[in-house]
């Protein structure tokens, strides 16, 4: 019965969202303001009931109705409560209900934020998102329904979620990871609208500067999160892969962060807008093709979703419709779009070009080395991979001319510089930065490459030149206080975004470079010694958990004879699946990481153990939050709030009926 | 030329030029990180309409069916060999590490190394997918028609 409801409420937010395609746009068309009004009315209703429809399924999973083919092949009676909640996104089917949750919930939000914005655009932006909700839920609906029954015939037992995803990592890396991409849909439709309206200005730029910040935190966020998701629950102690789907994730957010970038130039100086709205077309094209390689399945990966060329082939049709019908408006509109401002060599415009012309390369390349596979193969030239050294050896080569112009950025004022000002500046931090990535790395470790030399370098650099630049903004009022003060929030989000930045490259060198991997024979009473640090296994033990059994390696650590910490590695059988999962065990420190994975048992009472010890690693992640608290930061920005409440005391009087909620933007 | 103009044509040029070195670039880097893949069948006989077979000491993916009973395990290390076969002959890897979690006999794997004989790998990196009955596309093309063998799970954990 519940189930029964979910496909029906879903099939009337489809009936919903086809109005919000429709009503809009062609009110917005023949400027009838009745049309234009119901937008945001449809847009609450679609989300409702889309939203009565994925509750539906988590009460199917949570009352073990194994009638449904969703809930039997993801989730088993002995399955937590929280984890049969996450199991409505662990699969196919679940994940694709869970991204049309945060499609109808961002359309919902943006109908409620928008309500400084004229009608025209209010309008067409709805429309527009409209038209991606009626995509997704076709999709759903025809090709991918959750709501399948088994019926007459159906199991007593369900078929177990994935061990792998049963961690807490697991729960929120998903539905950031759809935010981000979703969010990014956000972004789009205002560059679609925009171009509809036929007005691409600052205040465009200014009205769409949250929602992109929004999509990318969450991708940031995601990101992060995903990382050290594989970090610890592979039990290969690797913290990225290159894998498709990793990729597909790393694409949009690097558009996105060009974008952010490009979006800031436009706002302040109304620069580079018809590269703006590209990009913004282009960061939500990439999120589609990223589902696209995840979800047909055409790519080998190692999140191994179900394939089904027959989804490959729907989505590959909307994204063409959806990229061709964008880039057929661009094409046609763009071309009226100048942008006025006029700038020198020296100036921050041309840095903010060169980063954004490094971040496209950027994914060009993951794009080409995660696509050439698929292409190689529909060639008939057999099947390809394309290792890890290839985007590690390409992403070496661009950090360091991105790092390098990171530094000097901050430096540079909008429109022009003088060089010789700049120039003994520049000097002044390189020297800086040389010497303490020289006394730092020299004293700590005996060889130093040239490249983790460089890389630490940069990091230093970029760091330094930051703080350079903060001191001399803050020294120019009278007192360093009252000039800190002085400082804007979104000038303290870039310098966070950018300390992230320095601090992910600072762990991916050194973690890289400084890594120790074993893997050893051990039995219970040996040890081995790896970089100072005394591994003693002490012998095995059964566990049992809630739908698991296994065994646990009980490993001390010992640093000058002092013992550290006692680390148990598990490998555990999933009761329902007989799946084996390896659970590393971690002891995380801000230095490095002791790492502990237990392999399979050998002969005479002998395991294998597998050994890491990473330094710094744990500055990747801190990284990434650093840098996702910068959009954290701008999302709080008074700016942005401010306008739309003053906008919203002006116009409007009438809208007074529905909550002035334009603060939610942030959540 | 008029200064406008000259200054476009530098501009055009540092495009071109910027281009060009990138896309050398990734070309030279792709060169030594293509692996192709092959199937033991492959491996033996040859791939593709000319038959080329890699040469000894290249480096590619494989991808097969662990033969039931071949894996053999060096008592003092962590040495380990196994054979590999599709729908023809069988080929050997060897492997020094700790297979993954779903590694069993007669599921399929993918392992990536370098060819040190004509029908022998050794393997720096054994992949055994998630998904309990997932096999490499690959693999699942390869071996079409061949049943799929049950795991034994008995085997699993007990000294092989």
């Amino acid at each position: 019965m519940i189930p029964e409801l979910g496909y029906i409420s879903l099939t009337i937010a489809l009936g919903l969202s086809i109005l919000l395609c429709i009503y809009p746009l062609w009110g917005a068309y023949t400027n009838n303001l009745r049309l234009m009004r119901a937008a945001p009315a449809l847009a609450i209703g679609q989300c409702v009931f889309v939203f009565i429809s994925y509750a539906a399924l988590v009460y199917a999973s949570l009352t073990d109705d194994f009638t449904l083919v969703y809930v039997a092949s993801n989730s088993s009676s002995s399955l937590p409560w929280y984890y049969k909640i996450t199991s409505t996104w662990g699969g196919h089917e679940g994940a694709m209900l869970l991204w049309l949750v945060m499609q109808a919930g961002w359309t919902a939000i943006v109908s409620i934020a928008s309500q400084s914005l004229p009608w025209p655009l209010r309008a067409r932006v709805l429309g527009v998102l409209g038209f991606l909700g009626v995509g997704f839920m076709f999709y759903t609906l025809l090709m991918s329904s959750p709501f399948e029954s088994l019926l007459p015939y159906y199991p007593v037992e369900g078929h177990d979620l994935n061990p792998l995803l049963q961690d807490p990592g697991m729960i929120i890396h998903p539905p950031l990871l759809y935010m981000g991409y979703v969010g990014l849909s956000v972004t789009f439709s205002f560059a679609i609208a925009a171009l509809l309206t036929g007005k691409l200005d600052n205040t465009w730029a200014k009205w769409s500067r949250p929602w992109t910040i929004a999509a990318w935190l969450f991708l940031t966020l995601g990101i992060t999160l995903g990382s050290w998701w594989a970090y610890s629950e592979l039990g290969w102690g690797g913290w990225w892969f290159w894998d498709p789907v990793e990729n597909a994730s790393l694409m949009p957010w690097l558009i996105a962060t060009a974008l952010i970038h490009s979006l800031a130039a436009t706002e302040k100086r109304g620069v580079f807008k018809s590269w703006t709205v590209l990009l913004a077309i282009a960061g939500f094209s990439f999120s589609l093709l990223g589902t696209f390689i995840v979800r047909s399945g055409v790519l080998v990966s190692v999140h191994a979703f179900t394939t089904d060329p027959g989804r490959g082939i729907f989505i590959l049709g909307f994204l063409a419709i959806v990229v061709g019908g964008s880039l057929a408006l661009y094409a046609m509109r763009a071309s009226a779009v100048n942008s006025a401002g006029r700038y020198r060599l020296f100036s921050r415009e041309v840095a903010l070009w060169l980063n954004n012309i490094l971040l496209c390369v950027a994914t060009l390349i993951v794009m080409l080395g995660t696509l050439l596979p698929l292409v190689h193969k529909e060639l008939g030239m057999g099947s390809i991979s394309i290792g890890e050294p290839f985007f590690n050896e390409m992403f070496s080569y661009l950090l360091v001319p991105f790092a390098f112009a990171l530094g000097v950025a901050p430096l540079l004022r909008w429109k022009q510089n003088k060089f010789n000002t700049l120039k003994n500046k520049l000097s002044l931090i390189a020297l800086i930065s040389i010497v303490i990535t020289a006394s730092w790395l020299y004293s700590s470790y005996d060889v130093v490459s040239l490249m983790t030399f460089i890389a630490v370098l940069l990091a230093i650099w970029v760091t330094i030149s930051t703080i350079f630049d903060i001191v001399e903004k803050a020294t120019k009022q009278t007192s360093i206080l009252v000039g800190l003060k002085q400082l804007t929030t979104s000038y303290w989000a870039m310098v966070s975004g950018h300390f992230g930045f320095a601090c992910v490259v600072m762990g991916i060198a050194l973690t890289s470079a400084y890594s120790v991997e074993r893997d050893v024979r051990m039995l219970p009473g040996e040890t081995v010694t790896l970089n100072e640090y005394v591994y003693r296994f002490d012998g095995i033990k059964e566990i049992v958990g809630a739908n698991y059994t296994g065994h646990a390696a009980v490993v001390s650590i010992y640093n000058n004879g002092e013992k550290v910490t006692e680390l148990h590695a598990e490998k555990r059988r999933y009761n329902v699946g007989m799946q084996f999962m390896t659970e590393a065990a971690i002891d995380a420190s801000l230095g490095r990481d002791l790492y502990v994975a237990l392999g399979e048992q050998l002969s005479n009472g002998a395991w294998a153990l597998r050994i890491y010890h990473k330094p710094y690693i744990r500055w990747m992640w801190l990284g990434g939050l650093i840098i996702s608290f910068a959009g954290l930061l701008i999302l709080l920005d008074k700016r942005y709030r401010g306008t739309t409440k003053a906008s919203q005391k002006t116009k409007d009087t009438n809208e007074s009926s529905q909550p002035a909620t334009s603060d939610e933007v942030s959540s | 030329m008029n200064p406008r103009r000259k200054k476009r044509m530098v501009t055009l040029l540092a495009v071109v030029f910027g281009l060009g070195s990138a896309v050398a670039l990734v070309l030279y880097a792709l060169q030594g990180n293509i692996n192709l893949f092959y199937t033991p069948t492959e491996l033996i006989q040859g791939k593709g309409p000319e038959k080329q077979k890699p040469l000894v000491g290249q480096k590619l993916r494989i991808g097969g069916m662990v033969v039931p009973g071949s894996v053999k395990r060096d008592p003092d290390s962590l040495h380990v060999e196994f054979k590999l076969m599709d729908t023809g002959p069988t080929v050997k890897v060897i492997y020094k590490g700790i297979l993954p979690d779903l590694f069993r006999e007669g599921q399929g794997i993918v392992a990536q190394g370098n060819l040190i004989a004509p029908n022998i790998i050794e393997a720096f990196e054994v992949l055994a997918k998630h998904d309990e009955e997932y096999m490499p596309p690959e693999v699942a093309e390869a071996v079409k028609g061949i049943k799929h063998q049950k795991p034994v799970y008995n085997n699993v954990k007990g000294d092989s």
